[in-house]
């Protein structure tokens, strides 16, 4: 058995150990996952959409963090994973435990024999927060669910049914745990009623392994944007999967990574099904030290889609020549009235802007630290107004994070 | 028929896509006259110069319309063009790859070859082409670049211009041609069009401003208003709608409803 | 005036107006009844021993295809078919075809007296007279008929300048040196499926060789014919350009109408040495299939060019708009530094034609830069994708890519799909991707129309305006064909 398999078979003892404390509610969730997850393991870079994202990390996780209850007879004292993420009190009223409402959308979004990890997530299942967002209403704040920060494994499992005509801001926050022995792998389901509108923000930050897989299925003259925010991180991968199911809906995906290390893959995936819909992409990269950053996003337009308008936008910094990027932007378009176009570009600080703000007496550092901000800014820009009291905290990390990675570079 | 209309409007009404924009139009427009359509944003005016070339998406819903006695609605648009009636765009779709050059020289034969005469060849068309720009001033860079594409919008009215002097319609339709130009450039183009003026043409002149009918002055001037003709008479009215603004319609005669009560002119109604 | 349409204009809907015009003949699809030989069907090491005694080559080159052929067989086992590509066709049967067919004729060729009447007719059919006195200006030409090259023109010419230009088979025997140090050095036998068949079975193709500081007085071309009934084609062709030479190179190709699709699985070889420049211009016509999607010709091919000297330049430049399915990718290896590797492609789907072409551009070196310029066009049920690798490798310092690729839809059922890959290890290089998918704008439509142009040839001229770019290209003669070439292959079908 090589390191993956090994892994493999860890993970597995673990799902089949849980499964024993399923709740009946879930059984049926859990046991699906189970098979897919024995049945493909971690996915290999054999697999196109895993090419550039080796999974090695994830298999030394499991290697070093769960082989000591491995070691134990499998069963009663695995750890179970935890899958509870807080509510605030103001929202308590629209939540309940998953294993105790047990919505039909559960599972419903994604599919996780696309999704490895999903099916993962699925194999551990034990509980979840389900969110229920009734028909017309409008959060008055932010919508905050912290994520577990614990050390091992965390399995979080979201579903939220924004009914027609609700508005809301919600934010999934994957916080910095201590210690770098940890691999959150969570799974969010959104469905989003006719006339709703959300904006979903992913606050990514920290050391631990990270994979989050969002399904967003969006009823007619819906609206939903994502924000996902990551800084840093060894590893982390992003699937995005939105599936524009009524007509006249319409969404934007915005994206911001800064890594100076580690890898940081961002999927998308958006599916205009029905005709009048729009999409819009942009997610940035910032990548300096040894970081490698991957970007996949596909567009589909289904036969009959017609009046579709997709955008897709790419763009990316590397600061260092030890960094990698690799985009794949895809379009696959089966109808013809359609406006759909897509960009990527890969380059590094515009010479000639620094020069500029050398000139006008700024650092080396100073400079390039503004410019970096101001080509990230763009996202924070379109983040929701809102978002006013948890924002300052999180671009002052981002700012702090910018300025030592360039004096450190510059150090070198 | 030596005197009968080359134009004829009979209670026209047609829509653009799902909106009922003209509700009865009557109008009549004979050889060697030049007829204004003023009227407020949204009264019909770039749906009537659609409907007369036969832009897709318009649809007539009831009443006539002839160009020298034939029913206009069973032609198609390039058919219309060849029979010589010319659109002016408001707005010029751009092709690109398409060389100025290029598409006017195919133009200009598809309709000379429906006039039953022959091709030009690449230098004669060039040669003519060279004369017409002179008239509209335009540069001779223009011609070598891609139909409309990174034109002001200026160099697009110009080349609308220029493309009705080559084509030499009976009638030309100029669709807003004044729209976003500075006086200097709606002098020389006013100096094309009226170059084209004369006993066998006729000329259709949309507006939303007087000021462009300063330099080609019209024979008659006709009001739109909500789908209909409210108003009709001279040069004169112009002015006074310049000065009234469009305001003053609301209280002005069109609410009989009728517009062939309404028009006071005698262009309207033969 | 024209007749007005019972219908009325008004209710003709763009797609109708194209859909009603009547479905042109493909014009090349006549066969040649010729006498030809051919060597029983299948594929066993018996045929790779057959074609190469055929030919009567040395004992290295069978020992090649023999490891060709190895390769090949392990990785059918494997299942190593390509099968990522975007297209759907059932499984080939490659023991159900001909590998070998040839004109019956003369052992050796010393002058064109020697060619069969029947094929200098064939080929003069199809606008490429290859008598002295008729033969085009300015244009060497090699016709490969089936397995063979039948003739090359202007060989004489060349040679006084040191240029070599002549059938594959021929430069094995004349020139072995040669075509042993570069043959299978850019696109080796082990690169993919396709290219591993080709290299055991290839039967002819052509061959250049520009030596060091010459510039090829006058277009080299090869035009591939496809004649004999359930044969595949499988040419190869190897361009070598010295320091400091330049040459352009012409590639045409059509074959009969059969209602049997018929495999073509060509590989292609550039090497550009310091300063040298090589230009490879391609129109591909083979024969699309019908309306129905019957017969047509699978065009897998394997193209490659490597830029191993400083400064070189190699350029593709292709129209692809026949063949039933088309798999190609022409690839630049810029391996000099500030070489320079361009990609203008112009692929037309129509009826149930599908394409997944595109270009891998490699910069090894430092200052090199590519382009591509990709432009797409499906009409009918076609289906087309653009497939492309830009990779910046740590040492492309200052590496530059610029790819723009535009699809154009005619009609609701066909599909156009744009799969970049960008990959780039280094900071100081930059890569720029832009593509964009459309319709032709009614705008654009009602405006041509209302300057008195056909809706038919505002069609064509709009295609042509939005292929531009790559139509520019095309040398002079290869242009107009192309263009008149587009405007045919969407008459009957674009809806």
């Amino acid at each position: 058995m090589n390191r993956r398999e090994r892994a493999e078979a860890l993970l597995l003892a673990h799902c089949e150990a849980a499964a024993q404390h399923t709740p009946p509610a879930l059984r049926a969730a859990q046991d699906a996952g189970c098979a897919v997850f024995a049945a493909q393991g971690l996915p290999g870079v054999q697999l196109e959409e895993w090419r550039y994202s080796s999974t090695a990390p994830i298999a030394d996780f499991a290697l070093s963090a769960l082989a000591d209850s491995d070691s134990a007879a499998p069963g009663a004292s695995a750890p179970i994973p935890n899958s509870i993420c807080e509510v605030p009190a103001a929202f308590r009223d629209m939540a309940r435990p998953l294993a105790a409402s047990a919505p039909a959308l559960l599972g419903a979004l994604v599919d996780v024999k696309e999704h490895p990890f999903a099916a993962l997530n699925a194999a551990l299942l034990q509980d979840g927060l389900h969110l229920r967002i009734p028909a017309g209403r409008e959060l008055a704040e932010p919508l905050r669910l912290l994520l577990p920060a614990a050390r091992g494994l965390s399995n979080p499992r979201i579903v939220i049914e924004a009914e027609p005509g609700s508005r809301a801001v919600v934010v999934q926050e994957h916080p910095a745990p201590g210690a770098a022995e940890h691999f959150c792998n969570a799974v969010t389901e959104v469905q989003l009623g006719a006339g709703a509108d959300m904006h979903y923000v992913l606050l990514q930050r920290g050391n631990g392994l990270l994979v989050c897989n969002l399904a967003v299925r969006q009823e007619r003259d819906s609206h939903f944007a994502s924000h996902t925010l990551t800084l840093g991180g060894p590893f982390v991968r992003n699937d995005l999967s939105l599936s524009l199911a009524g007509s006249g809906a319409s969404c934007e995906m915005n994206g911001l990574c800064i890594a100076f290390g580690g890898l940081l893959d961002n999927h998308t995936a958006v599916d205009h099904a029905m005709p009048q819909c729009t999409s819009r992409q942009l997610y940035k990269g910032v990548l300096g030290g040894s970081a490698r950053g991957v970007f996949r996003g596909r567009v589909r337009v289904r036969p009959g889609a017609q009046q579709s308008d997709a955008q897709q936008s790419n763009p990316n910094l590397l600061l260092a020549d030890s960094a990698e990027m690799d985009s794949k932007p895809q379009l696959e378009i089966h109808a013809d009235d359609v406006k759909c176009s897509h960009g990527a570009s890969m380059g590094r600080l515009d010479d000639e802007a620094l020069f500029y703000l050398q000139s006008r007496g700024l650092g080396a550092n100073a400079a390039r630290a503004m410019l970096v901000r101001g080509f990230a800014g763009e996202m924070l820009d379109a983040l929701p107004a809102s978002l006013g009291p948890i924002l300052p905290n999180f671009s002052a990390q981002l700012r702090e994070c910018i300025e030592s990675a360039l004096a450190a570079e510059a150090a070198q | 028929m030596a005197d009968s209309p080359m134009l004829q409007i009979r209670k026209l009404h047609a829509r653009a896509g799902e909106a009922r924009i003209l509700r009865g139009i009557d109008l009549d427009i004979r050889a060697g006259e030049v007829h204004a359509i003023m009227g407020p944003n949204g009264s019909g005016k770039s749906t009537l110069a659609g409907v007369l070339a036969g832009r897709p998406g318009f649809e007539i819903e009831s009443g006539e319309l002839l160009f020298e006695g034939a029913e206009l609605a069973a032609l198609a648009p390039e058919e219309r063009a060849r029979e010589g009636i010319f659109l002016a765009f408001q707005y010029p779709a751009s092709i690109p790859g398409v060389t100025n050059n290029y598409f006017l020289r195919a133009s200009l034969n598809a309709i000379r070859e429906q006039r039953g005469q022959e091709p030009l060849d690449a230098m004669d068309f060039l040669e003519l082409a060279k004369q017409k720009m002179a008239q509209v001033e335009m540069p001779k860079e223009l011609m070598s670049r891609a139909v409309n594409e990174g034109f002001s919008g200026g160099e697009k009215k110009r080349n609308e211009v220029l493309q009705m002097l080559l084509l030499e319609p009976r009638l030309a339709i100029l669709d807003e041609t004044d729209s976003g130009l500075d006086i200097d450039a709606l002098r020389v183009l006013a100096q094309g069009v009226n170059a084209l003026r004369g006993p066998g043409r006729a000329l259709l002149v949309i507006t939303h401003y007087q000021r462009l009918l300063d330099y080609i002055v019209p024979d008659f001037v006709h009001v739109l208003s909500e789908g209909r003709i409210v108003l009709s008479g001279g040069k004169e009215l112009a002015h006074e709608l310049e000065k009234k603004g469009y305001g003053w319609l609301e209280i002005a005669p069109g609410e009989s409803g009728d517009s062939s009560e309404a028009s006071a002119g005698s262009g309207a109604q033969p | 005036m024209s007749e007005p349409t019972p219908a009325g204009a008004q209710a003709r809907t763009e797609t109708g107006e194209i859909e009603s015009l009547a479905s042109r003949e493909y014009a090349y699809g006549f066969t040649t009844d010729i006498e030809q030989e051919r060597i029983p069907k299948g594929l066993s090491e018996e045929t790779v021993r057959l074609i190469s005694a055929k030919k009567q080559e040395p004992e290295w080159l069978l020992e090649w295809r023999l490891r060709a052929f190895a390769r090949f067989l392990q990785m059918q086992k494997q299942g190593h078919e390509p099968t990522w590509a975007k297209l759907r066709y059932p499984a080939i049967d490659y023991q159900d075809m001909f590998y070998y067919a040839a004109p019956k004729q003369k052992p050796k060729l010393d002058s064109l007296d020697d060619v069969d009447p029947e094929l200098l007719r064939t080929y003069e059919k199809l606008g490429i007279p290859l008598e002295e006195q008729k033969r085009l200006s300015g244009v060497a030409v090699d016709a490969v008929f089936d397995s063979v090259s039948v003739a090359t023109t202007y060989k004489a010419e060349l040679e006084k300048q040191g240029i070599l230009f002549c059938s594959f088979s021929e430069a094995v025997r004349e020139h072995p040196e040669l075509v042993r140090r570069y043959l299978g050095s850019v696109v080796p036998y082990s690169d993919n499926f396709f290219a591993a068949l080709n290299s055991a079975v290839f039967s002819d193709g052509s061959f250049a060789y520009i030596p060091k500081g010459v510039r090829c007085p006058m277009e080299l071309s090869t035009y591939f014919r496809i004649n004999a009934g359930e044969t595949g084609q499988f040419e190869r062709t190897l361009i070598v350009a010295e320091p400091g030479s330049k040459v352009s190179y012409l590639e045409g190709c059509t074959a009969p109408m059969r209602d049997e699709h018929q495999l073509h699985a060509a590989v292609v070889e550039l090497v550009a040495l310091d300063e040298a420049e090589i230009k490879y211009s391609t129109v591909q016509n083979w024969y699309p299939g019908d309306r129905e999607g019957r017969g047509g010709v699978y065009n897998f091919v394997t193209k490659r060019g490597a830029c191993r000297g400083v400064r070189s330049k190699i350029s593709w430049t292709q129209v692809e708009t026949g063949s039933a399915i088309t798999w190609k990718y022409p690839s630049c290896i810029l391996q000099g530094d500030e070489s320079v590797g361009e990609f203008y492609s112009v692929a037309l789907t129509n009826n149930r034609q599908q394409a997944d072409t595109g270009t891998k551009m490699i910069h090894l070196g430092r200052d090199t830069k590519s382009t591509i310029v990709s432009k797409g066009i499906s009409a009918g049920h076609g289906q087309q994708s653009y497939r492309g690798l830009v990779r910046m490798g740590p040492k492309a310092q200052r590496a530059r890519n610029y790819s723009q690729c535009d699809s154009l839809l005619l009609g609701d059922r066909c599909g156009a799909h744009t799969f970049p890959y960008l990959e780039v290890k280094n900071a100081s290089a930059t890569v720029e991707h832009e593509a964009t998918t459309s319709k032709i704008g009614e705008e654009q439509l009602f405006y041509c129309r209302q300057r008195g142009i056909s809706e038919e040839d505002a069609v064509s001229m709009i295609v042509n305006g939005f292929c531009r770019e790559v139509l520019r290209e095309l040398p002079m003669e290869f242009a107009v064909e192309a263009q008149k070439l587009l405007g045919v292959s969407l008459e009957g079908a674009v809806g």
